[in-house]
């Protein structure tokens, strides 16, 4: 990562809280956009760390790119973290796909029948679709529905929260270093941690029930009750993952050119004026990167709500790949062929979900 | 890519590294108190004794053993010995003792044990059993006393049980009368005591007469109150969930769990008030029943020095370092001539060995259909089947006769994949 | 450094606090109790001992019963206060506890013998840290070497992590070749599947290329994440190609465009991504769990879910440990956390 305070001590490094002087001094060396003004600009201690490295390995990078041409040399480019996807990414993926089809409980794929799409079949065998109880699998179905509900709740609330967080550490207030790192805190913790401290907090004799109880409310059984059990995985999940997402959409509000803003000052723009013009659309790839994430890991949350709940009361909790991970890994026997179809489809429905999303945003990821 | 291979030579370079050491033997272990650590220490005197081997105790969370180890083993590459529960589950990986042994000491020392480690027409010689456990309940009689309501005597039921310690808490204030871990092996007992078979005559069952009776009653209880329903009720899936810190803290007049809690209790509760063991109560269909269990020491066949994996595991099994073990582990003693001969437990109080003792008791109690149950290569199957629909009775989502059928189509369903 | 609600808010020269700061500070402080109270929770129960931890109702800082040596006694015996009975307001220490009753003796006369009712004491509790709850760690593991492994494993996956994915990103942000939206859906539909169903086929695969048991089969794996090509791949498309035309012009090559410019432009950016890296790799526990079996290998996250048993869990060892691991990774986030605001805020363009 490149640092870009001053180079030495000429320029002195800025702190957090913001030092005006060197921040227009940067400005203005970086307005103009030359690598030799970059340069002076400043370059970081990981820069020149790498430096050396990195013009050895231009040597062959600028025959390639002789040889190949630009376009071409994308590929060069995307080479190391294709063949690093290649093995431990896509290839991966294929043989889930081919545990798919095939059923028992051995784990080396030469030891197991193959069985078409009879584990598709037994997870889609229902009466109706929106009574677990009617399904043969109903455990994967309730977990469905609940997943369902859940991504809902928590992708709406925490990019929300996200939100108005980055703005608020985006502004100019003091200990800014202190309050970002406080909000990212929760994601430095385990899942196992972050569910057994709220669950000291929760339980019965926790210690949010002796506040109520000071406060003459009256203590609640939190977590034997099946709504609120749920409403407090979704406060839980929001919790642990809000400071990832403020933290990347913090980077993407630092990315908007300062002049966009002055103009607008000039021009008498309302604030909220500002923000629905300018802030939110130039922060538009940065959200969609949030928003398909928190999707994602929202569909796959797992390991926090497990440890929290165990998926309980009874199944309220229970989640799509708590389902997977108890049919397929946890459970006995071990049934690998339906987990991996289940798998396959929450990514089906996945896919769906992010081509929406991206074909709503098709003029941010085109670039 | 240059970086690429060159990560691959250094790790080919580190693989072909690790079998330089000849005779390096690992044992895969878990510790639910400091069994491993037990281990490492008497081990010591073995790599004494046979220079040139070292014997190394992985310590992994019980996550790896229950989950990791299959696939390791499936991929050929298990460590060399393991403690294990799943102890049929596991049975075609199996190192036979039988050649390196003296079978005739290990039958007459580790008897029916063996058999759990059986299987089908693997019928060798395969784990020692190294910690034993059974089912039996705490009682806080503190609270009788305060209630002055009496104990139950040794023949009572899960009936006068419930109804004592309901009239304790009542008396005494207290939150919970009874309560049960959330676990498919706790439950085993009481449900064998209500004349479930298990062992059916088509086959193993979960919705035999006796069962459903006994899942009945385990609802009502739930239901009016008699047992905490923050245990069952207050978490999914299969997860484990106990009520010790509702004893501990006295919120609790009753509570079955089992042998291996002592510890805990004698550390925790320490003078807070007197409590005891008094073992399974009866159910109607006149068994008293707890459920055995606990956990073994095994060799895999993948090791390349079976000899010397069957020389440790002989070494642990006999009878003076196999009481010491016990001793310092405060494990019941599933050797029989250690058993016999009685254990004197280290740094526990009279009340804690007087527990031990109890739980000792109350091995011969145990039902045949519960010691089978034990043995059965599927019963973590039926064990997580009767959690799941059990709670989800007792919650609500789904009625007792539904839950039973259910529990028949699972465990259906399991016992046609695992064929 | 004027931040962009400055602008919306017009801070007014800094004289005066607008109503939106003193809503902003608002809005801060709750954050803080609500995301920082639990942490100092975590950090005050690691000091306490397995019994404490399990007490209802919980307290929030550590205690312990206080005991006292009295003559003609081996042990040191537990203290009392009598809040009840003929002995009211005294401190007692206590010999023994047969059922309801007491037996208890007053440290300044040991001589005599006072029967008390259970019900008329309270333990004197004083405010005591554990700190046995960590030096006990480091009697029973090496933790100098699970640290280093924890720590060669991150940092080194990071590295090879940032280098792959800022340059794919790049490629995919900077060019216009034919296949670069299969790639991209490539790379996000590897985001799709859980990394818990692949567990076993990618341990298959781990297995044999030999890494099985290698710090390697950790970081390798480790690095081919989809997130960071995605995340820098956004963040690059919002520099401005007028500075890569106008190197271009200059003759620079393309690598150096790459590491000369795009790499420190997109410092926020990649400042996120070393974050968040060494952080999945410093607290993976599933996938170390299944590659890494012998002990020499094992990382700080595999020692501290040693602690949990079938049955039992040390807790105040595993809150310990905890803390402890938790501690390098705070501080190298808040070394970190600075460059994501001394980015490219600066840079004109659009």
């Amino acid at each position: 990562m490149a640092e870009t305070t001053g180079q030495g001590a000429a320029a002195p490094a800025p702190t957090p809280t913001g030092d005006t002087a060197a921040a227009v001094a940067l400005t203005k060396s970086a307005g103009a956009v030359s690598p030799r003004a970059l340069k002076a600009r400043g370059d970081g201690l990981a820069l020149r760390l790498i430096a050396p490295v990195m013009r050895l390995v231009e040597i062959p990078m600028l025959g390639l790119q002789r040889l190949l041409g630009i376009n071409l040399l994308a590929w060069v480019f995307l080479l190391p973290n294709l063949v690093l996807f290649g093995l431990f990414a896509f290839l991966p993926v294929v043989l889930n796909v081919v545990y798919a089809g095939t059923g028992g409980d051995n784990v080396l794929l030469a030891d197991r029948p193959y069985v078409g799409a009879r584990n598709f079949a037994l997870l889609t065998e229902c009466g109706s679709y929106l009574d677990p109880n009617t399904c043969r699998e109903d455990k994967f179905w309730r977990a469905v529905w609940n997943t369902a509900w859940f991504v809902t709740l928590q992708v709406g609330i925490m990019v929300g929260f996200s939100l108005l967080t980055a703005i608020v550490l985006n502004r100019d207030i003091r200990a800014r270093g202190f309050f970002r790192s406080v909000f990212f805190f929760p994601v430095l913790l385990s899942p196992v941690v972050v569910a057994l401290i709220w669950k000291w907090i929760l339980q019965r004799e926790g210690v949010l029930n002796a506040f109520l109880d000071w406060t003459g409310i009256g203590g609640y059984n939190w977590l034997v009750d099946a709504e609120w059990a749920f409403a407090w995985s979704v406060f839980l999940s929001v919790w642990a993952h809000m400071g990832f997402y403020t933290l990347i959409l913090l980077a993407g509000l630092q990315a908007i050119p300062r002049d966009v803003y002055e103009a607008a000052t000039m021009d008498r723009a309302s604030p909220w004026r500002v923000f629905r013009k300018i802030t939110l659309p130039l922060l538009a790839p940065t959200m969609l990167v949030v928003l398909v994430l928190a999707l994602i890991k929202g569909v796959q949350t797992f390991d926090e709500v497990y440890a929290f709940t165990g998926g309980g009361p009874g199944t309220a909790t229970t989640f799509i790949i708590q389902y997977i991970y108890e049919e397929g890994f946890a459970g006995a026997p071990r049934l690998f062929g339906l987990a991996a179809a289940a798998s396959l489809m929450v990514a089906g429905v996945l896919v769906v979900l992010t081509l929406v999303q991206l074909w709503v945003n098709r003029r941010n990821v085109d670039g | 890519m240059t970086h690429l291979k060159l990560l691959g030579t250094t790790a080919l370079a580190l693989g072909l590294a690790a079998p330089a050491m000849a005779q390096e033997i690992r044992f895969m272990c878990y510790s639910d108190g400091n069994e491993c650590e037990v281990y490492d220490d008497v081990l010591t005197r073995f790599e004494a004794a046979n220079p040139g081997v070292d014997v190394i105790v992985d310590v992994v969370p019980y996550q790896a053993i229950l989950e990791n180890l299959p696939v390791q083993l499936a991929a050929g590459t298990g460590p060399d010995i393991a403690k294990v529960t799943d102890l049929g589950g596991l049975n075609e990986y199996y190192l036979d003792l039988a050649p390196y042994v003296d079978t005739g000491y290990w039958d007459a020392s580790f008897g029916g044990t063996l058999d759990w480690y059986r299987v089908g027409d693997r019928q060798g010689y395969y784990g020692m059993h190294s910690q034993l456990t059974i089912t039996g309940a705490f009682v806080n009689a503190t609270l009788f006393e305060q209630a002055g309501v009496a104990l139950p005597g040794p023949e009572a039921t899960w009936e006068d049980w419930a109804a004592a310690s309901r009239a304790v808490a009542e008396a005494t204030d207290t939150p919970f009368p009874m309560a049960i871990d959330r676990s498919g092996h706790r439950v085993a007992g009481p449900a064998v005591s209500y004349g479930a078979a298990l062992n059916g005559p088509d086959g193993p069952t979960l919705s035999d007469e006796g069962f459903t009776a006994f899942v009945q009653q385990f609802v009502d209880w739930h239901n009016d109150g008699t047992i905490a329903r923050d245990v069952w009720a207050g978490q999914g899936g299969a997860t484990y969930q106990d009520a010790a810190q509702e004893f501990i803290n006295g919120e609790l007049v009753f509570y079955y769990s089992g042998s291996w809690q002592v510890s805990r209790m004698n550390d925790q509760v320490g003078d807070f008030f007197d409590w005891q063991v008094v073992g399974s109560p009866c159910g109607p269909a006149g068994a008293c029943s707890g459920m055995p269990g606990g956990a073994g020491i095994v060799g895999f066949e993948q090791t390349e020095h079976p000899e010397i994996v069957a020389a440790v595991i002989d070494f642990l099994a006999q009878e003076d370092v196999y009481a010491e073990v016990a001793a310092r582990t405060r494990n019941l003693p599933a050797h029989l001539g250690v058993a016999s001969a009685g254990v004197a437990f280290e740094d526990v109080t009279p009340a804690a060995q007087a527990a031990l003792s109890a739980f000792a008791a109350d091995l011969p109690d145990v039902a045949p259909a519960a010691f089978w149950y034990q043995g059965y290569p599927g019963n973590r199957a039926m064990f997580g089947i009767t959690v799941e629909r059990v709670s989800q009775a007792i919650v609500g989502e789904l009625s007792v006769e539904d839950a039973v059928a259910r529990m028949a189509d699972d465990l259906a369903t399991a016992m046609a994949e695992s064929q | 450094m004027t931040r962009l609600l400055g602008f919306l808010t017009a801070t007014r020269g800094g004289a005066k606090l607008h109503w939106t700061d003193w809503a902003s500070y608002a809005y801060l402080c709750t954050g803080v109790f609500l995301m920082f109270f639990p942490v100092i929770w975590l950090v005050m129960s690691s000091f306490k001992t397995e019994a404490d931890l399990q007490r209802y109702p919980p307290t929030f800082l550590p205690y312990q019963q206080q005991t006292i040596m009295v003559e003609g006694y081996d042990d040191p015996l537990p203290l009392f206060e009598m809040t009840g009975g003929e002995y009211e307001g005294m401190i007692l220490a206590q010999l023994r506890r047969v059922g309801l009753q007491a037996q208890m003796i007053d440290p300044a006369n040991p001589g005599e013998r006072l029967r008390v009712g259970i019900e008329d004491r309270v333990p004197v509790e004083r405010f005591t840290l554990a700190t046995e709850n960590y030096t006990e760690l480091f009697g029973r593991f090496n933790f100098l070497l699970y640290f280093w492994n924890s720590t060669f494993i991150t940092v080194m996956a990071t590295l090879i992590m940032l280098l792959t994915n800022s340059m794919a990103a790049f490629a995919l942000s900077k060019y216009q070749f034919r296949g670069r939206t299969v790639v991209l859906l490539l790379v996000i539909g590897t985001l799709m599947i859980p990394q818990t169903v692949v567990l076993v086929p990618l341990f298959l695969i781990v297995t044999e290329l030999g890494m099985f048991n290698s710090l390697w089969g950790v970081i390798i794996p480790g690095a081919a994440t989809p997130t960071g090509v995605f995340l820098l791949r956004q963040y690059m498309l919002t520099i401005p190609d007028e500075i890569l035309d106008a190197a271009r012009m200059d003759k620079a090559s393309e690598w150096k465009i790459y590491w000369r410019i795009i790499l420190p432009l997109s410092a926020p950016a990649i400042a996120v991504l070393a974050i968040l890296a060494i952080m999945w790799r410093w607290n993976d526990f599933l996938w170390p769990l299944i590659v890494l079996t012998r002990s020499e290998n094992f990382t700080l996250q595999l020692a501290l879910n040693s602690f949990q048993g079938e049955l039992q869990t040390d807790w105040s060892s595993l809150l310990a440990m905890t803390v402890l691991t938790l501690l390098p990774i705070a501080m190298v986030f808040m070394f970190l956390q600075k460059y994501i605001a001394t980015g490219i805020a600066s840079t004109g363009g659009k």
